[in-house]
């Protein structure tokens, strides 16, 4: 098979292309006249893509082409988007045109440079996606530790609006969630692969669904509390709803049964009205997801407009106010919106780029997800199955979850919108993501058949007689 | 597991089509109603990308107008006269809701007005960015001010009060001042919390800044109401000098009814005549109680009581500032019979009657053009951003309470007052004023609100304007000669600037 790099190469450059005009159209508009350095951002952001470019060169030269051009262009995106906001406040403050490393644009710009680097120490470390299923007990402790923290700690070290996502210490904070994501998903792929044949073929009929034991139900239950744990504890609906679909998709993956997905959607939405429920009657930990879900309802009432749903509201605003076309990079108001450079960035983009630019992000979204998806069809190892099925999906959930939060579709949560968000946390762990699906999808398309021929590149020390015996049971 | 895989994907299709789908809903559908919400805070930014347009008294005086700035809102309103003229003007904030002249006439000044279509088309050729469009108002500042003025620096030192003066041959009002008011700049302030910490405070103020006590405070009126129960005897066969009983204290159903002083009406019988003139209460008393209670609501409500869709400002849209309904109250039992004692307390003004100052003044108004009430109205003219006349106010008749013979009766007897009786300090030279006086309790140990209504003719017999002066809680005894005293030279302002 062709290792079409020269065809990511190209797509990059067009990526690019369009993060510079990005940039000239913002200046065009917010000062009348375009600066001689209008192209800097982009080129610096074009030398950093290279780089990894050339490391997936040299590493994984048969993985997917298209990956990252799609990724490279929201990120691209998100930091001309991002100085766009720092050159608005610029002119209101009457300061001269913000440098290319200032602001939250130019921390953007380093965040995207640390994240190239891990995504490309990824790379070079890992040369089999498999090697990651020896440490799957630690990774998988370690996902839970991260999940738990910002639960455990008191609010004020935790907390930003009024989700217990952080870790804050000083000026800097962390969403350690972001991370867990990966080391869940490589747990659950390794604890799967080992249990598959139970919970797959251990079970009773009811209604024409296979449904399973009893006792294998437990590890389903114990996340399905773990995530309901969250939801109250960290007060947040969005990374409950993600870490439950992540683990229901993957036991859906690896048992092939349908029953799985049903019991899963039943516990988490009965979950979920339940604590609804009960924040109404009782309040407590509760009362936040109840008044989240009211704000959603109606973000609108009187009681919500100027207060609790004033982000949601306005968001909306900037949404609608870009309509089908956008009012063009830099001509709209985004500033109105609250959290615009974080949470908001979505409605905030809305009313420059309108219904046709924000159409064309959700594909190249979509195209990342159905990218990994592909990956995760082609490679041979089920372990590789899970783990890139499981983050492609997780991936997709989480666009889902903030954008059909800021638009009004689902409760609000406080989720980054990968790649695009200012914020150092999502962006390194997204690009880990896209460099464990770059890895995969270079083993799918690969020559050697399962990742383990002996022209396999990589260290020589290859893991497989442990492993191996576990996860590649491939039934007829 | 390629199956499931297929499956998860086939999800995450479904899930952003959901997102597309709702995107469709917001950024397509919905749009329109997001773009202009009012909420939207770049509505606000688009209404200030333009001039508003300029609000002027009859004379051309800006009375609300513009200064450039430099932030994101291009345009600050500003209101050189201050408190003068605020209970008409309103005010036009950046976040709070506007009021006033500012509010009723908000497409007309913002330029979005139908009426502006055609500037608004030229402007798209020429590339133009004109502005709204001009309001003028019937304000005469002239009148205005004396009025402020008087009220303001009023010799029995009360604090809250107000005056309105109407053209009684058209229905424009000249003058109309709440007392007291407050100054709209500081609300329009770009600087939001600024603004609303104005607001608050004037809002919390406990004499009530933001009220107009002119148009939306109802107070009883006191002897002033005996220009009604004239009118409705008139009407039922009195005449001028029918004799009506009287004497110095009047009992009906548990009321009593004394009058003002010891030396009015102590006889048997007064003419209808002198009783106005000289605020005769067990006179009215008897008399409302003897035409009863039907008839005195009757007439009250043909002269304008009792209706709460009145709005004055732009006779054409019939848009404006909202005036509150005076009533006369039940006047009746629980069983539903007429109270005889409330029927005689309400013949003088008192018990359930309230009323507002400008139905006050249309009543005098009323009766000067002879018995053809006119529609009050405050919008003389809209002018296009560049001064092209598009609108002037054709006067409007409201109702026609009572005939012109009736009319010229009730003229006699309220030029008695003035002349003869209380309301002597309103006479002005050289015209023919009349009126009637009203002082009215209101509760008990506080001082009474002190009333005027009246009218004045100028030498040509022109009825030059009608005015009503309501003073709340004067001390110092004889409420309403103060009043008086300022209602006449307020008539003399209005004459002054000339009837046409």
């Amino acid at each position: 098979m062709k290792t079409r790099r020269n065809a990511e190469l190209g797509l990059l450059g067009f990526a690019m292309l369009l993060v510079a005009t990005f940039g000239w159209t913002v200046e065009a508009n917010q000062y009348g006249t375009v600066s001689a350095t209008f192209w800097v951002p982009a080129v610096l952001l074009s030398i950093l893509f290279l780089g990894l470019h050339v490391v997936v060169r040299l590493t994984a030269p048969y993985a997917d082409p298209v990956l990252i051009p799609a990724v490279a262009l929201i990120n691209g995106i998100g930091v001309a988007f991002l100085r766009r906001l720092d050159i608005a406040r610029a002119i209101a403050q009457k300061d001269p045109m913000p440098g290319v490393f200032a602001g939250t644009g130019g921390r953007q710009l380093a965040w995207t440079l640390a994240s190239l680097i891990l995504a490309a120490v990824l790379l070079l470390v890992v040369r089999d996606h498999k090697i990651v299923s020896r440490y799957a007990y630690t990774l998988g402790l370690a996902g839970i530790v991260l999940v738990m923290i910002p639960a455990v700690l008191p609010g004020s070290l935790s907390e930003v609006n009024g989700a217990k996502l952080w870790i804050k210490f000083g000026a800097f904070s962390i969403q350690p969630g972001e991370f867990a994501k990966l080391a869940l998903v490589s747990f659950f792929a390794y604890y799967l692969v080992r249990k598959r044949e139970v919970l797959s073929l251990a079970s009773h009929r009811v209604l024409g669904l296979d449904f399973p034991r009893g006792r294998d139900l437990g590890p389903v239950l114990t996340v399905w509390l773990l995530s309901l744990l969250v939801l109250v504890f960290e007060k947040d609906l969005g990374t409950a709803l993600m870490y439950f679909g992540l683990f229901v998709v993957t036991l859906y993956v690896a048992t092939e049964r349908s029953s799985w997905l049903i019991i899963g959607l039943l516990l988490f939405f009965g979950g979920v009205y339940v604590a609804y429920l009960l924040g109404e009657a009782v309040g407590g930990p509760f009362a936040n997801f109840y008044d989240r879900a009211s704000i959603w309802l109606d973000p609108f009432a009187p009681k919500y407009i100027d207060n609790e749903g004033y982000q949601l509201v306005q968001g909306l605003f900037g949404l609608g106010s870009g309509g089908l076309f956008g009012s063009g990079p830099g001509a709209g108001s985004p500033g109105f919106i609250p959290e615009v450079r974080t949470d908001f960035i979505f409605a905030g983009l809305g009313e420059e780029i309108g219904l046709f630019g924000l159409s064309a992000l959700l594909v190249t979204y979509l195209l990342i997800v159905e990218r990994g998806l592909r990956a995760a069809l082609a490679v041979r190892d089920s372990f590789g199955k899970l783990v890139a099925g499981g983050l492609a999906f997780t991936l997709g959930l989480q666009v889902f979850v903030i954008l059909g939060g800021i638009t009004g579709l689902i409760p609000l949560t406080g989720q980054t919108t990968p790649f695009l968000s200012a914020g150092g946390s999502s962006l390194m762990a997204n690009w880990l993501l896209v460099a464990m699906l770059l890895r995969i999808s270079n083993a799918a398309r690969g020559p050697a058949a399962g990742g383990v021929g002996p022209d396999r590149p990589g260290p020589k020390k290859a893991p497989t007689q442990l492993h191996g015996a576990m996860t590649e049971v491939i039934k007829p | 597991m390629n199956a499931p895989l297929r499956r998860a994907g086939v999800v995450v299709l479904v899930l952003f089509g959901l997102i597309f789908a709702n995107l469709n809903w917001i950024q397509a559908y919905k749009a329109d109603e997001y773009r202009t919400a009012s909420r939207n805070p770049r509505v606000t930014v688009a209404e200030y990308e333009r001039p508003r347009g300029v609000i002027e008294a009859d004379s051309g005086t800006a009375l609300a107008e513009n200064k450039a700035t430099d932030d994101t809102l291009k345009y600050l309103r500003v209101y050189p006269k201050k408190e003068i003229y605020a209970p008409v003007l309103g005010y036009k904030p950046v976040s709070i809701g506007a009021t006033g002249i500012e509010s009723s006439e908000n497409d007309f000044l913002s330029g979005e007005s139908d009426k502006l279509f055609a500037d608004r088309l030229s402007d798209m050729f020429t590339g133009e960015e004109t502005g709204g469009g001009n309001v003028i108002l019937s304000l005469k500042t002239k009148v205005q001010e004396v009025a402020w003025k008087q009220m303001t620096n009023n010799e029995r030192g009360a604090t809250k009060g107000a005056a309105v003066a109407i053209d009684p041959r058209t229905g424009a009002i000249q003058a109309l001042v709440s007392m007291p008011s407050y100054d709209p700049n500081q609300l329009v302030t770009h600087d939001k919390t600024v603004a609303s910490k104005a607001y608050q405070q004037l809002n919390a103020d406990k004499d009530q800044p933001l009220l107009n006590r002119a148009l939306s405070q109802t107070l009883p009126p006191g002897s002033t109401f005996k220009v009604i129960v004239s009118a409705a005897a008139l009407q039922n066969g009195y005449d001028v000098d029918t004799e009506i009983p009287a004497g110095s204290e009047y009992k009906e159903s548990g009321a009593v009814i004394h009058n003002a002083e010891d030396e009015v009406c102590p006889g048997g019988e007064i003419s209808l005549k002198e009783a106005l003139t000289e605020s005769c209460n067990t006179g009215y008393a008897k008399l409302g109680v003897k035409l009863g209670a039907d008839k005195v609501k009757a007439e009250a409500k043909a002269f304008g009581f009792e209706d709460d869709s009145l709005k004055v400002g732009d006779l054409e849209s019939g848009d404006g500032l909202k005036v509150a309904a005076s009533h006369t109250g039940n006047i009746a039992n629980p069983d539903g019979s007429t109270d005889k004692g409330a029927l005689a307390q309400s013949s003088i003004g008192q018990r359930d009657v309230r009323m507002t100052p400008l139905q006050g003044a249309l009543i005098a108004a009323t009766v000067a053009n002879g018995g053809e009430q006119k529609r009050p109205y405050l919008v003389q003219k809209l002018l296009s951003p560049d001064r092209r006349t598009i609108y002037t106010a054709s006067p409007k008749t409201k109702a026609n309470p009572i005939d012109g013979k009736v009319a010229s009766k009730l003229k006699e007897m309220m030029v008695s007052v003035v002349e003869n009786g209380t309301g002597k300090k309103a006479q002005i030279d050289g015209m023919t004023v009349g009126g009637k006086t009203g002082t009215a309790q209101n509760a008990e140990g506080a001082d009474p609100h002190g009333w005027f209504i009246g009218f004045a003719f100028n030498d040509k017999g022109e009825a030059v304007s009608a005015v009503c002066v309501m003073l709340e809680n004067v001390s110092g005894g004889h409420a309403s000669a103060e009043a008086a005293r300022i209602a006449g030279l307020i008539m003399k302002a209005a004459a002054g600037s000339g009837g046409n």
